[in-house]
């Protein structure tokens, strides 16, 4: 994650479930071009390509917005769901 | 022990759900209203505008307590290239007026309040809940709400979706279809903080005067989208989306990096310098228009706000459509409830038409073409003809010694080379997509 989008997502409040993320990504070997993609269109950074080019997330910083989910969703590789009514993110503003 | 059976469900506390549970509550009727987030706002993200006029139909009296920012006296349009801005302002006096017709606002502030409201008409809403499935009768009528509490759901007459733009129980239940990437954008925005003088002298304003600018141009690097700044009391909203399919297929920077750009760009930097930034959201907006609104009404449910795709995207409205398709849903459900006449598909159809007679089809149906004409023109639209405004305004105002019927040729041979016939096309297609 580039500093660019950490000292962002630094001024957000969060309330992280523990243990539990809310957006998996299935084990693949060749990730599509779709996924590939969420590497730069995820406005938190979340996700990141591994040295063997594997698209692995961390969803702390995730804002629910989304995107990945509509981006990738013909392809089956990202699970996504809501957190648990309570967690993720928690605009002060909106 | 027999169930509790609610005479409605609202899935959601944004302005659509905050709408349909305050008409309901407020004519009588045992509203749950279900909401993920800590409290009504904490999860919702908006530019934001408040459009007086679709809450006044139900708080008549708003302007007393909500928590408004700046009333807008100032609207600025820019098409920008890369140096600058071309653009199109209007200011009036008139809208110093006793009851403004649009305000900015802080939606986390905002939706607060509008719940409390929603809350005081007599509602119970049950706050840090995800709401995860619909649960249905034998006959596929849908009879209420399953959530990540433990326990058996909640039940109600009629379950009023109005989850949002990424409306999961909706899309998984098979009521709509999923999201096309070309007909949600995603914007990012930030909040930036600074001292109330500072933005009123930076933008000639006092008292509670605002201003927005809503900008275009090649900010956007040829995808499809739109940036924007709004001042409120003591802060800037400022933000820039783009269609997720841009994004994601030609794009090549991340939206955090074209904001950057547009908080760079020579027109926008100084009226940032020195303040605090203290949020970052993202949020997806509907912008596939009529087209891509889904069925809004089955046995026991109906559907509201983003998550039916009611946002005019050539007028950037959504959030009084919310608040009106919400209103128009619920007054629906009030009149089956007086009748005692269930919530079949056929009953609620009435929406439908409510709808339909009202503005809020009738601007969506005027615009339906416009997202096609954007997906086949965009570049032209958002590169082209920017820096063809651009280059053509600075030709005509430099003064260099060059008689004027030469500048005006030079305009015009400017825009032949860049479009040839191609301009005559693109205002036909313009004029139609419009109409």
């Amino acid at each position: 994650m580039s500093d660019d989008v950490e000292n962002r997502l630094f001024q957000n409040r969060y309330v992280v479930d523990t243990g539990k993320p809310h957006i998996h990504v299935v084990p693949h070997e060749t990730p599509s071009e779709e996924l590939k993609a969420m590497v730069h269109v995820c406005p938190a950074g979340c996700y990141s390509q591994n040295e063997h080019g594997q698209v692995e997330i961390v969803a702390d910083g995730c804002m629910e917005c989304g995107t990945c989910r509509v981006v990738c969703q013909n392809t089956g590789e990202i699970e996504w769901n809501y957190p648990r009514g309570g967690f993720g993110v928690l605009f002060k503003f909106g | 022990m027999s169930k509790v059976v609610f005479d409605a469900i609202v899935v959601g506390a944004g302005p659509a759900g905050n709408s349909a549970a305050y008409t309901m509550a407020n004519a009588g009727l045992n509203v749950l209203q279900i909401e993920r987030g800590e409290y009504s706002g904490s999860k919702n993200v908006q530019g934001a505008i408040l459009y007086s006029d679709a809450l006044e139909q139900m708080i008549p009296d708003f302007r007393e307590e909500a928590p408004l920012e700046r009333h807008i006296v100032e609207q600025r349009i820019w098409m920008m290239d890369d140096r600058g801005h071309t653009g199109m302002h209007h200011r009036s006096d008139d809208y110093n007026e006793d009851l403004p017709n649009r305000y900015t606002i802080i939606r986390a502030q905002f939706d607060k309040w509008f719940n409390r409201q929603v809350r005081d008409a007599g509602a119970t809403v049950l706050y840090e809940t995800t709401a995860t499935s619909l649960l249905r009768d034998p006959g596929g009528q849908v009879i209420g709400v399953q959530t990540d509490r433990e326990g058996e759901g909640f039940y109600a007459n009629v379950v009023v979706l109005a989850e949002g733009v990424n409306g999961l129980v909706g899309q998984r239940s098979g009521l709509r279809s999923e999201l096309r990437p070309e007909d949600v954008a995603l914007a990012v925005k930030e909040m930036h903080f600074l001292p109330q003088e500072t933005i009123e002298s930076r933008f000639n304003i006092t008292g509670d005067e605002g201003v927005v600018i809503e900008a275009m141009g090649t900010i956007t690097d040829g995808m499809i989208g739109t940036a924007f700044l709004y001042t409120n009391r003591e802060s800037i909203s400022i933000g820039i989306g783009c269609l997720v399919s841009e994004l994601s297929r030609i794009g090549k920077d991340s939206p955090y990096q074209l904001l950057d750009r547009f908080k760079a760009h020579p027109s926008i930097r100084g009226l940032l310098e020195g303040s605090e930034m203290k949020e970052y959201a993202a949020h997806l907006i509907p912008e596939g228009g009529y087209r891509a609104i889904p069925d809004l009404v089955g046995d026991g449910w109906i559907c509201v706000g983003d998550a039916g795709h009611f946002v005019n995207a050539v007028h950037r409205e959504g959030s009084n459509l919310a608040m009106t398709t919400g209103r128009f849903a619920a007054e629906t459900i009030i009149m089956l409830n007086k009748r005692g006449q269930a919530c079949t598909k056929k009953a609620l159809g009435a929406y439908r038409q409510r709808l339909d007679d009202s503005f809020v089809m009738k601007d969506m149906k005027k615009y339906k073409d416009v997202p096609r004409m954007l997906e086949k023109q965009g570049s032209t639209i958002m590169d082209t003809y920017p820096r063809l405004m651009n280059g053509a305004a600075q030709t005509w105002f430099r003064v260099d010694g060059r008689d004027k019927k030469t500048k005006e040729n030079e305009i015009v041979k400017s825009a032949w080379r860049v479009r040839g016939l191609g301009l005559l096309g693109d205002a036909v297609k313009l004029a139609r997509a419009w109409r």
